[in-house]
């Protein structure tokens, strides 16, 4: 199973802003280097970039948890 | 009022807790899962789980902080600084349950709170506000807006916000083709082409006014501060007082202040703050409706305690002191020790204090929230602790803080503490000639 996982410890949000779209949907199809959640730590918030290409299979995490280093936050189902 | 919910964390919540309890009055603290094993958690006469680490499900949650209140029977809440501290909101929510806010009332929150509202209400006190338009439509009115304002000038966008939208224009030529761009970029960001202009100010300080009110109507200052060492709008050194102030400039900003204070019926602790032009104008920029990180350097060249005049005023009791009373004695110098690393961008650094040395000696005071062993977490500020150095003049004060920053040891985490080191040494800084766009000058963005 590829995962896709956090690289800081901080709060994570799937969208930009409160007001805004998520930047990925389950059953998207994503490629390496592109954002696809936040995390926010001390109060600056870090784009998470893919890693890997391939689907999102489901995100492991919801909007606005508490996530540590190298927790897996989303699952990549075949590119 | 009998016990105070102190509803915050870090450092804040201890210097409340020791406020309020030699005040006589009893402390409830408050904390997260993160923060469990906090200082103020075990200072506090009684404290009580809130939520979860993230800040939006504990220290913002009002529903939570109400809820503890009720519990252990607190009468009041003092908000610190940060949080809901500003949130008309939740103060409205503390004061429907019964509680007594130690701040402002919510409509003088709004009030400052809002751009266009504290302008109007500087205007009215007769204190100085950034020369600027109302929306300008068209080539023609905005030449004549900028006639007015005068030039350099920005052009801004009505709904921009945080630095964005932000273009300056030198001359009348340039406006002629800056307008209709500028409102384009403005439709296309903000979707709302709505600019105006604002006179540019080049190499301006930050200076700041502390001031107190109480329910009598009683209006004072205790002078101010300058914090003009920033990066991206964060401060991280502030000095009291504002080196080379003239008499009349410093005389001229305090009851500025005062009058906006008193324009608006403030009651609490507050700061106006100011820009000021290197002529010597200023001009009101916002007012913070709280206590602020950096107010121990009053406290040190004042000797007014100001969280236990906030706690006063709450109780309905008047300020201790009058005007008269207060006097600048010495400087004093406040740094920020952040858990940052200045050698990588300012990188935050979220991780476990093995070690906290701190620094003493005559003129050193040292407000933190954490003793070694504790872990710095990601889920809220970055500040470790404040060196507050003073002295009977501010050579003095600068000279022990460096010897402060000998002292302290911080380790687990990088810090600020290498750069303060440095700073401390900067020409400009021990001349007392430093701007709000000095550090970043300085210390440029890696790219």
């Amino acid at each position: 199973m590829t995962t896709i996982k956090a690289q800081m410890p901080g709060v994570f949000y799937r969208r930009p802003a409160p007001e805004k779209p998520a930047y990925v949907d389950d059953g998207e199809s994503i490629s390496e280097g592109q954002t696809i959640a936040l995390i926010e730590v001390m109060k600056t918030f870090n784009e998470v970039k893919a890693d890997a290409s391939g689907t999102v299979a489901e995100f492991l995490v919801e909007d606005g948890d508490e996530v540590d280093v190298g927790q897996d936050i989303v699952r990549l189902g075949e590119a | 009022m009998r016990r105070v919910l102190v509803a915050n964390r870090g450092e804040i919540a201890v210097r409340v807790i020791r406020a309020a309890h030699a005040a006589g009055l009893e402390t409830v603290a408050v904390y997260s899962d993160a923060d469990a094993e906090g200082r103020w958690v075990q200072l506090a006469g009684s404290a009580v789980h809130i939520g979860k680490s993230a800040a939006a499900k504990s220290y913002l949650n009002s529903a939570a902080l109400v809820e503890a209140a009720r519990e252990t029977g607190a009468d009041a809440v003092h908000p610190g600084y940060g949080f809901l501290s500003e949130r008309p909101g939740a103060v409205k929510e503390f004061t429907d349950a019964g509680l007594t806010f130690v701040g402002p009332s919510v409509s003088t929150i709004e009030t400052m709170g809002d751009k266009a509202a504290a302008r109007e209400a500087a205007r009215r006190a007769d204190v100085p506000i950034v020369p600027g338009s109302g929306p300008v439509g068209d080539v023609d009115e905005a030449l004549v807006a900028a006639d007015d304002v005068g030039y350099p000038v920005l052009l801004k966008a009505a709904a921009g916000g945080g630095g964005r939208g932000i273009r300056p224009v030198a001359s009348r030529e340039e406006l002629v083709d800056a307008l209709p761009a500028a409102q384009a970029e403005a439709r296309a960001a903000f979707s709302d082409d709505t600019v105006y202009l604002e006179r540019a100010i080049d190499g301006a300080r930050h200076i700041e006014v502390q001031i107190l009110a109480d329910h009598a109507g009683n209006v004072v200052h205790t002078y101010e501060r300058d914090c003009s060492v920033q990066r991206r709008r964060q401060k991280l050194i502030e000095e009291a007082p504002a080196p080379g102030l003239s008499a009349e400039t410093r005389a001229d900003i305090n009851e500025a202040a005062v009058r906006l204070a008193r324009q608006v019926g403030y009651v609490g602790a507050g700061t106006v703050e100011f820009l000021l032009t290197p002529s010597g104008e200023f001009f009101f920029i916002e007012m913070n409706t709280r206590i602020q990180v950096e107010h121990p350097i009053s406290e040190a060249v004042t000797g007014v305690d100001l969280v236990s005049e906030q706690l006063r005023i709450a109780a309905g009791q008047p300020i201790s002191f009058s005007q008269d009373d207060v006097r600048i004695r010495g400087a004093a110098v406040e740094l920020r020790i952040n858990a940052e690393d200045p050698d990588n961008g300012f990188r935050p650094t979220p991780g476990d204090l093995s070690r906290l040395d701190l620094p003493g000696g005559p003129g050193v005071r040292v407000d933190t929230g954490f003793v070694a062993g504790d872990r710095i977490s990601p889920f809220y500020d970055s500040m470790i602790a404040k060196l507050i150095c003073s002295g009977p003049d501010r050579d003095t004060a600068l000279a022990r803080g460096r010897q402060a920053l000998t002292e302290l040891r911080v380790e687990g985490v990088p810090t600020t503490v290498s750069m303060h080191r440095r700073l401390l040494d900067e020409p400009d800084l021990r001349a007392g000639a430093v701007h709000t766009r000095w550090l970043e000058e300085l210390l440029p963005d890696p790219t």
